[in-house]
């Protein structure tokens, strides 16, 4: 449809962009100014802090951390490995129990409790002592055919201890889905199953993202636990290290290696949840 | 009569299409205006244009005589003078009616609490409201909450109240409630500008009916010029359908 007025920018509209330009320019150099008053004032108070220089040797040393860091860097690949293993584990596990815990039919009222004991006792228990049941535990059993690799025991008790928070996650998903859809499913004539799987999940799973990358980033830093049962991963390295030398420097190295992992999976969330935000305004 | 709200040449663009081209408008006031026409005509995003929901792409609007559209303007001094129902109500769920009728009267103009209840339970009481003032919006039926809803933009005594096509989400045994209380507010004097559905009731009530076809105003003038002989051929389709379906 092209028919009608056709717009020619008037001179008031030419005149208030240049404002909304200026407000900005303004705001700019506004949040450039404070943020150079703040650095410089940060960097003189702690470079002139007494005991700076101690700190600068025990936590930023050069050398140590040519002489760490390929250790630490290989152990830290451990990390990822038990990371992106158990991550999938830990998906599974928490969708079924989130689906056992909405199971209606009476004749599965055990699986219901199972899945709620399960929920109780994964969230309850530290997971630091999970990771020593698991680790410590089970191979003290010497059963046949239990793993005795620390780095299998750990991702067991990772995906043990996380997997009741992600089936929470995923039950309040399923809850915030209004019934009105299953009823809408239900009376195409789609099974409970069927009505589950191709309506509730997927509108669920798509609101409980943001949650469960929440609690992925969270699994990240976690899988240094496995470190107290022996895995040689990036905490563990950096530990040996420091034993030898008492400098702390690996530890900042293993740190930093933590934090590089979890900021892409934390942009990528604010990048979702601003995506959700834009849609909802839309 | 001096304008209330005066719109002039108001163009407004959303992902390259123009959904307002050209607007002008005057509201004077105690004058009651409608705005009716096909869904994305326009007449929603000029009300909120008239907010400043929207930021006009260019025109001018005045509000009693200031440019609300100057981008150095007080965004939240021009919404104090103004009023603003929704078709979704859109009630605050976790507030009882009196605290949703209280909140702007107490945190923005500084209304103490006892003269802000007081107010909400005079202006509860002479809508017929009076005794659901410690009920929370889901106790209410739809058209108990649009009137909660009128009496909330009330408590700030805005010059001006827009209407945001409030009858649209209720049944229509509940439109008759909600179309009694706009009625006695044009008896108060209050200067309205609306959006609606409902063109008998907007024939009776408006001073001026405007008629907006993809975003130009095609054709104003008193509801009984307007419904009985519009000039233009878009206009006259367009009362034809609704006449079809029943609605006039």
């Amino acid at each position: 449809m092209t028919a009608g007025p056709v717009w020619v920018k008037s001179e008031r509209e030419q005149e208030r962009e240049r404002i909304r330009r200026a407000q900005g320019r303004r705001g700019a150099s506004v949040a450039t100014v404070s943020v150079i008053v703040f650095v410089v004032l940060v960097a003189t108070v702690v470079t002139n802090a007494p005991g700076w220089s101690r700190v600068q040797v025990a936590f930023f040393s050069a050398e140590h951390l040519r002489a760490s860091l390929p250790d630490v860097a290989e152990g830290f690949l451990l990390n990822i490995k038990i990371f992106l293993i158990a991550e999938p584990l830990i998906l599974i596990v928490g969708l079924l129990v989130a689906l056992a815990r909405n199971v209606k039919s009476p004749a599965f009222l055990p699986i219901r409790a199972i899945a709620a004991l399960y929920t109780d006792a994964s969230r309850g228990v530290p997971t630091l002592l999970v990771i020593y049941l698991v680790g410590f535990g089970l191979p003290a059993l010497r059963l046949q055919g239990i793993p005795t690799d620390p780095a299998t025991l750990g991702i067991i008790a990772l995906t043990f201890s996380y997997g009741g928070y992600v089936a929470e996650v995923f039950r309040a998903g399923i809850g915030s889905v209004h019934p009105s859809q299953l009823a809408a499913a239900r009376s195409l004539g789609l099974s409970q199953t069927k009505a589950m799987r191709f309506v509730v999940l997927p509108q669920a799973t798509r609101r409980v993202m943001l949650p469960l990358l929440n609690d992925f980033i969270s699994l990240q830093k976690d899988t240094a636990l496995v470190a107290t049962i022996g895995a040689m991963e990036a905490l563990r390295q950096a530990q040996i290290h420091t034993l030898d030398t008492f400098n702390y420097t690996p530890y900042l190295v293993a740190a930093l290696l933590f934090i590089l992992l979890t900021i892409p999976m934390a942009r990528f969330a604010d990048h979702l949840s601003e995506r959700t935000r834009r849609r909802r305004s839309a | 009569m001096s304008s209330l709200l005066s719109i002039e040449g108001v163009w407004k663009h959303f992902h390259g299409n123009s959904v307002l081209r050209g607007i002008d408008l005057e509201v004077r006031s105690h004058e009651v205006v409608s705005l009716i026409g096909a869904s994305g005509s326009g007449k929603s995003t000029l009300l909120r244009c008239a907010n400043l929901l929207e930021t006009v792409d260019d025109g001018v609007i005045r509000l009693d005589g200031e440019e609300i559209t100057d981008p150095r303007v007080d965004v939240d001094g021009v919404r104090k003078q103004l009023g603003i129902v929704f078709q979704a109500f859109n009630l605050f769920p976790h507030m009882t009616v009196l605290a949703n009728i209280t909140l702007a009267p107490r945190r923005v103009h500084g209304v103490s609490r006892e003269r802000a209840e007081q107010e909400a339970r005079d202006l509860l009481a002479k809508f017929g409201l009076a005794d659901k003032a410690d009920a929370y919006p889901d106790q209410l039926s739809g058209g108990q909450q649009q009137r909660v809803a009128v009496v909330r933009a009330l408590a700030t005594r805005p010059k001006l109240i827009l209407l945001d096509e409030v009858t649209s989400a209720l049944d229509p045994e509940l439109v008759r409630e909600v179309l009694g209380i706009i009625r006695e507010l044009k008896e108060s004097g209050m200067t309205m500008l609306l959006t609606t559905h409902e063109m008998s009731f907007c024939r009776e009530i408006s001073d001026t009916v405007c008629f907006l076809d993809g975003g130009v105003l095609l054709e104003k003038g008193p509801p009984d010029q307007l419904f009985g002989d519009p000039e233009h051929e878009r206009t006259r389709a367009f009362l034809q359908g609704v006449r079809e379906s029943g609605r006039l």
